[in-house]
Order: C-alpha cells, then structure tokens, then sequence
C-alpha cells in the first residue's frame, strides 16, 4: 500500500515546480505516477485527465484527487490534493501581501500597464485553439458566438449562459435520440 | 459579511468552470469584477498577470489572490485578507472534488453515450464564447491610456468609441496576441528552436521589461 508520505511528497514536487497551470502539469504528473512510481497503468492515467477535462473544476486538482482516491480512498485523495496546492497557494500569498507595498512603486506601475495588455492577449489567443479542438464547424458556431455576445454586450452571466447550454443540450440530446 | 460571500461565490465558481484555467479566469471575473465590483478590470488584469508567472494551476492562483484582494479592498485587515484567500481557493476546489470523488467512476463510463456525449460538445463551444467575453470586457480597462499625476506618459494615443487608447498596449496585444496563435511549427527559423516564446511566462515577463523600458 502507497504511503501518505510519498502520495504527499509526489504531488507537493508536482505543485511546486509547474509554472503555467493545469496543461503544463499533465506530462510531469504521468511521469511521477506512472513511470516513476507505477501506481497507476498508463490507460488508467488517460482516463483521469479524459474525466478530469470533461468535469468542472481545476484540471491540476482534479487528476491529483483521481489518483490520490485510486490510492488511498477518501484520506488519499484529501491528501494528494493539499500537497498539490499547498506551495502554489503560499506563494500567491505571500505576493499578494508584498505586492500592497509596491504597486505605487511608478516602475511598477508602469510594468503592469504593458502587462494588461498582454494578458488580454493571453486570455484571447487560446479561444481560437480551443474552439479548434472543440470541432468548431459552420452549423455550430453560433454557439461560441452567441454566448460571447449575450456575456458581453446583454451583461449576462457566465453561470446562467452555461446552465442554458446545460438545458439546450439535454433537450437536443433527447429530441436527437428519439428521432 | 464578504467571507460568507466569498465563499459562495467562488463555490459558483468552482462548480460551472469546464475546460480548464481559462474558463475559470472568465467566471472569477464575471463574479468578482462584473457582478460585485469588489475589484477594478485593470486590479484584475494584474492579478491574472501574477497568477501566470507563480507556480501552480492558474485557476487556484487566481482564485486566491481574487479571494485575498476582495477583502483588503472592503477595507479589512490583512489576516481576515488571508482567510478570505483561503476560504476562495476552498471553496472553488469543493465542488468539482466532491462530484469527482462521488460520480466520477459512474461517468467515466458514460461519458461517451447519450446524454453525455451530446452534452459535452456543447459545453466545450459556449466555453469558448465564456472566454473570448472575458477577454473583450478586460479590453477598455488593458488599453486605456493611463492617467493621474505619476502616469501621464503612455505615449501617443488613439481616440476609438469615444476612450482614449494607448497606441503601446495595442502594440503589445498585437505581438503577445500573434505569438501566441502562431502554430508550433513555424518556430522552428533556421535550426533555432524559438518555441519558448509561445510560453505565457516568458511573454509575461518580455511584456513587463517593455513596459519599463518603454514607459
């Protein structure tokens, strides 16, 4: 049986050393669990990101509690999780608490004017690869579209727009089965 | 009191966030900037900026420093600042883990059949259209030419739909924007691999010495 000390170190390296979010971690992750440590078959390991993608929530977190389940139960999964968030979550606390001090700085000012900017950029690049690997086509394009409108020009939420496509999808799922 | 709020919120958040970072970037600014104005588009753009270049899942980067920024910004103490951090990276975490743990063996296996495999597709387009908004309601707050006393040099601008743009961020979305839709391949220039210039940290970090060296 797996220690929790070793679930906990495995994903605590994992945490620590991936800058750049959930995709960045994936390759790393599969190298720990599945070559280094064995504790899950490659198939197995494809299966919890194939999930981890198509539920809500934090890619990262929810492959680290699949394995950490799959492991250890209930106890596992708490486990693998915390060591995976635990230094990404001080360190954005400990710079969130230094950063009061300096953003008056006018260096500092003037860094973070170039980079608005280019977090736009960086929030709306990766819409046209995702609307790529979600088989964007010409019957079904309205979608993306017209959920960025009624977001952005009619003010609705997010929650209510993806509830909607929650609601539409049942019923066309339903009225395409029967057919 | 904020940190009940925040706590729902961000447990919202957590819940409705499909296909990854970007889509939870979209929905904390939706709950946070747009709805309860706890903090500014340009705050936000900040925050986002730091949650790239720090270690760790951009979602949980985010969702902490939002958590942390709304409470010093109603004007609390730095330890209920902490707690309120805590309490939004919880929160966003125990919804999705939750389901996951309970239902996720049951769904592995129906994923791909009927209602599932329908349903799914859809939710992967409207999260596309959930980010391109997120990026278009940033915009007027990330090219706005800056103002006040310590900012009155952001070079030349130009006046669209009535704002004053600065023509340097424009610049600046322009190439972090080409760069990063460029496919892979093309980065290949004779024998150099200059692939790492598609990473969202280097181009953080090339954007901010731009900023200090062009400001």
């Amino acid at each position: 049986m797996v220690k929790y000390c070793d679930l906990f170190i495995t994903f605590f390296k994992i945490g620590t050393f991936t800058i750049g979010g959930g995709y960045a971690m994936i390759p790393l992750i599969q190298r720990e669990v599945v070559d280094r440590h064995h504790w899950m078959s490659d198939t197995d390991m494809l299966d919890a990101i194939a999930l981890s993608q198509t539920m809500p929530g934090i890619l990262a977190a929810n492959i680290a509690a699949i394995v950490g389940q799959r492991l250890r139960g209930l106890r596992g999964a708490a486990v693998a999780v915390a060591a995976n968030i635990l230094m990404p979550i001080l360190f954005i606390l400990l710079i969130a608490i230094l950063f009061r001090h300096f953003k008056d700085i006018p260096a500092v000012q003037h860094i973070f004017l170039a980079l608005r900017p280019a977090v736009v950029a960086l929030i709306a690049a990766p819409v046209f690869f995702l609307a790529r690997k979600a088989g964007i086509s010409w019957r079904n394009c309205w979608i993306p579209i017209l959920s960025a409108l009624l977001i952005w020009l009619l003010g609705l939420s997010p929650v209510l727009v993806i509830l909607s496509a929650i609601a539409l999808g049942l019923l066309y799922s339903k009225f395409a089965v029967k057919r | 009191m904020i940190l009940f709020q925040l706590f729902y919120t961000f447990l919202i958040i957590g819940l409705f966030t499909f296909g990854g970072g970007y889509s939870m970037i979209a929905l904390i600014q939706d709950q946070v900037v747009v709805q309860h104005q706890w903090l500014s588009a340009a705050e936000f753009a900040d925050i986002v900026a730091i949650s790239q270049v720090t270690p760790g899942p951009v979602g949980i980067n985010t969702a902490t420093y939002a958590g942390y920024s709304a409470v010093v910004a109603a004007g609390l103490p730095t330890p209920l600042a902490v707690l309120g951090a805590l309490i939004a990276s919880f929160a966003v975490l125990l919804l999705p883990l939750s389901l996951i743990l309970l239902v996720g063996r049951w769904l592995l296996a129906r994923k791909d059949q009927p209602p599932f495999s329908r349903l799914f597709p859809i939710l992967r387009l409207t999260v596309v259209g959930l980010i391109a908004a997120a990026a278009l309601q940033l915009a007027p707050a990330a090219f706005a030419a800056a103002s006040g006393p310590t900012l009155s040099l952001s070079g030349p601008t130009l006046s669209l739909f009535g704002s004053q743009l600065s023509l340097v961020s424009l610049l600046i979305f322009l190439v972090v924007f080409t760069l990063s839709i460029i496919p892979r391949k093309h980065f290949h220039i004779a024998s150099l691999n200059l692939q790492f210039l598609k990473s969202p940290i280097i181009l953080i970090l090339l954007s901010a010495l731009a900023g200090l060296l062009i400001y």
